[in-house]
């Protein structure tokens, strides 16, 4: 390695295509930039005051902050899912509506409107969490003890979910009135940075933390890439894929907390529609394997947010209603497959033939 | 895009899906005891109870009718609808009545051809899709089963059918319109937030508006998005609005819900709205919660979508009963639209849904 | 070209990130020979080969066919059987649940109809003049894996290939049926087919071919005639030194065997488990090797397999130390002092896109236990003390364990549980499909291992390598024990008569 210098430059292009996370950097690059170039003003970030008085910092950056927060809250779980299990959760979007029925139904009790709560927000919290848990242990039994196809194992709740939600809360739609509950989807007084983005901060450093100082990464990638292999070496393969559901379900209650906050109320039949599909993309983005095996959480965060980078850059642009699907497949099939290993090993071979002809010259 | 092919393709796994778990929702089964409780308490406040509860048992005999309806978890228009349909038929009020729901036209037709062994004297349809009926009916005509459309048409001769009771979402859209009109701003700036494309609510409502908008120079649309019903979406696609910076006056949600989403950014935004403020509020359906806006003045419209035929065909079946006939065969419900300034808290219980 | 060459390379470079994999390799195949390609893993067997067949694009060198004009490029496996060239892999390549003919046509009629008649009476012919059993209408997973073996070859022949080449073709094959693929290699060899053989087996080669061509560290080392070049003259240009002569090991370190006056640190009582062994009795001592054998299938994989809880146990207890231990998982196993090596490293052993510290660290890792993971640090140290110990041949510790040669990969494994430090390891066919020098490098190992008081049990298809390491044997016949020998009984003759039941 005598021209260490020479090297540096294509050297480290290399390493950047071939590394996960640099798809969904470059996709966010990409998207941003081109914003700059349409229209500056979507960097604009304004500090004004919402209705009950309390300081906000409104612009397009801070929605997608904002509104992007469930959505990697959600791929936290979905990568884990992916990994051990080699396969993904469908249920997730009729998880939150589980989770949110839940959690309003101990906030209101048998009362649709209250004037107070009838629980501390916590305990709710709490208690939505565990239905979360219990349904995510479920779709886990399915996928590790039945061994189901986990799209097969989901599908189950997928269907039955919403009816679940709506038949815990009698059918009736509950609204919360007190206003620190809505603080969790809003802002808190006199913070300016929307709450949602706090909280998949917390949720992203307890993450880092658990990867950190847990075996949670290893075990998973080991489980999802070699099961038999894994067991040999003293791993539970079964126990490690339930265990990747139950975090999902964590994950689902997190963001079912901040989905019914946003609007104190619930509609059990299109809150987080289809929010399963832009999770398992986020993972997708990310360059993570949909097969399993190993992953990287950040990129999967990542992804998240390119996610929603995207949509907010759609309306910004006002695309049509009937378009605005189309333009999306577009915009996600490039991606995609910008994001495929194939691609990624070529524009790596690219950059290294560039180095030998620099080299020659 | 992607998600319109991945939901292809869940919705054919889907069949699967629902023989697995053996979802309720394909059962052709009584109502829950629990639900037909609380449907029993609500038949003092259904606005069908004062006429249906004149109506005698013609001669001691019940009348059984077999209901095919939506699924009451679909929305909160339907869960009116199922509630409102139980109260009426039932044996206090001459009838034996037995329900089956499903999303589904198969299933459904499944059901109806259930009842129609079973012998009811009337079968009331609200069909999945249009299309795929006329054996079915056939089969109903043949057996001197009488059939009774409500909320939707189907496409077949109208001859296998004694009525069809519906809402015109045309008239809704064109309601709200003419409403909007009537309030006399110079210029109308419109966020318009749109139901699942496609969908006969959508198409009604947005239709009376696109064609205003067309027509008169002070009509500007600000944006025209879909939120597919969602209250989040719709927050988003304000909040981008407000990103932007462009002036608005109007949001025109095409339900209650969305308008509850659209509300949300602009709250966050200091945008004042309601009765006398910046910005105009419409809403469709009357959900409860909403007309309680109108009354707080803090939206200023809501178009009701209604949910109760149960007696207009309670109407159409005492008078076929009494040998009448059925002069025209579709009954377009009466619609009304609720303004804030004059809505009362009689409203609100009345109509809310 | 050469007189009579069907297939000339000359000057082959190939790179991989980090490593040169192929370095101006030259190769010569003769028509109607049967050609060894000999070297060390790593050497770059597979990589010329992958070259060949258009798997991987050379970075530079020509490769000359007969009847074409030039240098011919090979850029995908289809290019390389357009031109005649067919490789029949170690793995069958072939789908078990079609039948043998779909398995000798499939992906080559041109026509988007087959005739399955016309099919089936073709696959028939063939399976005939090369006298293979099977019909061209039995579900290819139902023949032995030497048939399948065989039918793979037959779907080269039949597309009238020039050049064959068997990658290990032998490894998973017994004797008769090695017997029968070499009739079958020396037929296509009278019909002029040019066959490259790859093996670890030197027996092998020195029976069925013609020449043999050596390389090492991707170079290319020499082309040699059969008879001018001794065993171990062979074996030293694989390695590139003189070789002590393989019979010494046993010479330097006299194994021990128990007294019966010892506790044996390992003792199983009628262990059987959902394998389908019959219940067996074992004991190992302290610093002990000892083996089992028996032909392939008889079930010695499934008695280690028992006593590490990686089957089922059913009936039977183990003791440890004179105390009852209960396996019921490898965990529990692990956690009593066992290492198990597993027999097929591919399914069992790697864990193939993980790093090679992380392949080596796993097992003492999920011994520390969830909450306790090693700093990278220490997980560093881990993997490079054992890739300096074992001598892994690998870019870095982060290389993923899947991009190293088979013997590499092995001695990752061996690393994750040495690295356990284990009372008692279990060796299931350590060198299967690797190279001699590894081989040796892990026979001295075993003996080393137990010289500082590891109990090891060491199985292995090459008798040899078993009589030079184990100081007794248990064989095996049908699923169940049937003999234990030692001392004067260890040898070729008992061992033998013993595996096919006649009293000697």
């Amino acid at each position: 390695m005598s021209n260490t210098k020479k090297m540096s430059i294509s050297d480290i292009f290399g390493k950047l295509f071939r590394n996960q996370i640099f798809v969904p950097i470059a996709a966010m690059l990409i998207l941003l930039i081109f914003n700059l170039i349409a229209d500056p003003s979507f960097f604009r970030i304004t500090l004004g005051y919402n209705s009950a008085g309390n300081p906000v910092l409104s612009g397009y950056l801070m929605t997608v902050l904002d509104c992007g927060s469930e959505l990697a809250i959600l791929a936290i779980g979905m990568t884990l899912v992916t990994a051990a299990s080699g396969g993904q959760d469908i249920s997730v979007g009729a998880g939150i509506a589980i989770a949110g029925s839940a959690l309003l139904r101990v906030l209101c009790g048998n009362n649709t409107r209250p004037e107070t709560l009838n629980a501390p927000i916590i305990v709710a919290f709490l208690v939505s969490v565990l239905v979360a848990m219990c349904f995510g242990a479920f779709n886990g039994c399915l996928v590790a003890f039945f061994k189901i196809q986990p799209m097969v194992a989901t599908l189950i709740l997928y269907t039955a979910g919403r009816s679940i939600a709506a038949w815990i809360n009698n059918n009736e739609l509950p609204i919360v009135s007190d206003a620190t509950f809505s603080y969790i989807g809003g802002f808190i007084p006199g913070i300016p940075i929307p709450t949602p983005f706090f909280i998949a901060a917390a949720c992203l450093l307890i993450i880092a933390l658990v990867l950190k100082f847990t075996n949670l990464g290893l075990y998973t990638q080991a489980v999802g890439i070699n099961e038999s292999s894994s067991r040999l070496n003293g791993l539970n393969p079964t126990f490690i894929k339930w265990l990747s559901f139950v975090i999902l379900g964590i994950c689902v209650a997190v963001a079912a907390l901040i989905k019914v906050s946003r609007l104190s109320s619930i509609n059990y039949s299109v809150i987080a529609k289809d929010i399963e599909m832009d999770a398992i993309l986020a993972v997708a983005l990310g360059g993570n394997a949909l097969s399993g095996g190993k992953f990287n959480m950040w990129a999967s965060v990542m992804g998240a947010f390119v996610i929603q980078l995207l949509t907010t850059t759609l309306y910004k642009f006002n695309v049509q209603s009937d378009a605005l699907p189309a333009y999306k497949a577009v915009v996600v099939i490039l991606l995609v497959v910008f994001s495929s290993p194939v691609v990624r090993e070529k524009m790596a071979q690219i950059s290294k033939k560039m180095k030998s002809r620099k080299e020659a010259a | 895009m992607k998600k319109k092919v991945l939901a292809m393709l869940l919705a054919s796994a889907m069949v699967f899906g629902l023989t697995a778990c053996g979802s309720s929702a394909a059962d052709t089964a009584e109502a829950p005891a629990a639900t037909e409780e609380a449907a029993t308490e609500e038949t003092a406040e259904a606005p069908a109870a004062e006429e249906t509860a004149e109506a005698p048992a013609a001669s001691g005999d019940l009348i059984k009718v077999g209901i095919i309806n939506n699924d009451p978890n679909e929305s909160g228009y339907r869960t009116a609808n199922d509630k409102d349909l139980k109260a009426t038929f039932c044996e206090a009020n001459g009838y034996d009545a037995s329900f089956a729901y499903s999303l589904k036209n198969d299933e459904q037709i499944t059901a109806a051809q259930k009842f129609i062994q079973d012998g009811v004297d009337y079968l009331l349809l609200s069909a999945a899709d249009t299309s795929g009926w006329d054996s079915v009916l056939k089969d109903a005509q043949d057996a001197g089963i009488r059939v009774i459309l409500f909320d939707r048409t189907i496409d077949a001769d109208p001859s296998l059918y004694e009525a069809s009771i519906v809402s015109d979402m045309a008239f809704e859209g064109e309601n709200t319109v003419k409403w909007l009109e009537s309030q006399g701003l110079d210029e109308y700036n419109i966020i318009h937030i749109q139901g699942v494309m496609g969908s006969a609510a959508q198409k009604g409502r947005s239709g009376a508006l696109d064609a205003k908008v067309a027509e008169n120079d002070n009509w500007n649309i600000v944006t025209q998005q879909t939120a597919e019903w969602n209250a989040e979406t719709a927050q988003q696609i304000v909040q981008s609005v407000i990103d932007a910076g462009t002036p608005f006056n109007v949001i025109y949600a095409e339900n209650d819900d969305m308008a509850k989403g659209a509300v949300a950014a602009l709250d966050k935004a200091n945008i004042s709205h309601g009765v006398g403020k910046d910005v105009i509020i419409i809403g469709f359906d009357c959900n409860k919660w909403a007309l309680q806006e109108l009354l707080d003045q803090n939206w200023n419209f809501d178009q009701q979508c209604n949910p109760f035929q149960s007696s207009y065909i309670n109407d159409v079946i005492q008078t076929l009963e009494s040998g009448g006939t059925i002069a025209e065969k579709t009954i377009v419900m009466d619609e009304k639209g609720f303004d804030a300034t004059t809505i009362t808290a009689e409203d609100v219980e009345k109509y809310g849904i | 070209m050469k007189d009579n060459a069907v297939l000339e390379l000359h000057n082959i470079h190939k790179s991989f990130p980090g490593v040169k994999a192929l370095n101006g390799v030259e190769f010569t195949l003769r028509k109607g020979e049967i050609h060894a390609l000999m070297g060390e893993n790593g050497a770059g067997k597979s990589t010329l080969i992958k070259v060949l067949t258009g798997v991987y694009t050379k970075d530079e060198g020509e490769i000359l066919l007969e009847g074409h004009e030039g240098p011919v490029s090979i850029k995908s496996p289809q290019d390389a059987q357009h031109v005649g060239i067919s490789t029949v892999y170690q793995e069958i390549t072939l789908c078990p649940n079609l039948s043998v003919a779909e398995n000798m046509y499939i992906g080559r009629s041109d026509d988007i109809l087959q005739n399955w008649k016309k099919m089936n009476e073709g696959a028939g012919k063939m399976l005939e003049s090369l006298d293979i059993p099977a019909k061209p209408t039995q579900q290819l997973g139902t023949c032995s894996i030497a048939v399948q073996q065989m039918v793979a070859i037959a779907r080269a022949v039949d597309m009238d290939c020039k050049v064959l080449i068997l990658d290990e073709p032998t490894s998973s094959l017994d004797d008769q049926e090695v017997q029968k693929l070499f009739k079958l290699m020396r037929d296509l060899k009278e019909r002029g087919v040019g066959i490259i053989f790859v093996t670890h087996f030197l027996d092998q080669v020195y029976e069925v071919c013609d020449r043999i061509t050596v390389l090492r560290d991707g170079k290319f080392e020499g082309e040699y005639e059969i008879k001018d070049l001794p065993r171990v003259e062979l074996v030293s240009k694989m390695l590139g030194k003189e070789l002590d002569d393989l019979s010494d090991i046993k010479g330097d370190s006299e194994v021990k065997v128990i007294s019966d006056g010892d506790i044996p640190v390992f003792e199983v009582q009628g262990l059987s488990s959902t394998s389908g062994i019959k219940p067996f009795d074992f004991h190992i001592g302290k610093g002990e090797v000892n083996g089992f054998t028996g032909l392939l299938g008889s079930g010695r994989s499934e008695c280690v397999r028992a006593i590490f809880g990686a089957d089922k146990v059913i009936s039977g207890k183990v003791i440890k130390n004179g105390k009852e231990i209960k396996i019921q998982k490898p965990i529990d196993a692990m956690k009593n002092g066992i290492g198990y090596l597993p027999e097929d490293r591919k399914i069992d052993g790697i864990v193939g896109d993980l790093s090679v510290k992380d392949n080596i660290i796993l097992a003492l890792q999920v011994m520390k236990g969830f909450f306790k993971p090693f700093t990278k640090a220490e997980a560093y140290a881990f993997a490079d003390e054992y890739i300096k110990l074992l001598g892994i041949k690998t870019a870095s510790a982060d290389t993923p364990i899947k991009s190293l040669s088979g013997g590499n990969q092995q001695k990752c494994i061996l690393a994750r549980w040495l690295l356990t430090h284990p009372d008692y390891l279990i060796l299931d066919e350590p060198t299967r499909g690797i190279d001699v020098g590894t081989k040796v490098d892990i026979q001295k190992l075993v003996l080393k291992l137990a010289s500082e008081g590891m109990s090891i049990t060491f199985i292995s298809s090459e008798t040899d390598e078993m009589l030079r390491t184990c100081s007794r044997m248990v064989v095996m016949r049908d699923r169940k024990v049937v003999g234990e020998l030692s001392g004067d009984d260890l040898n070729q003759t008992k061992i033998m008569s013993t595996i096919a039941g006649g009293e000697a």
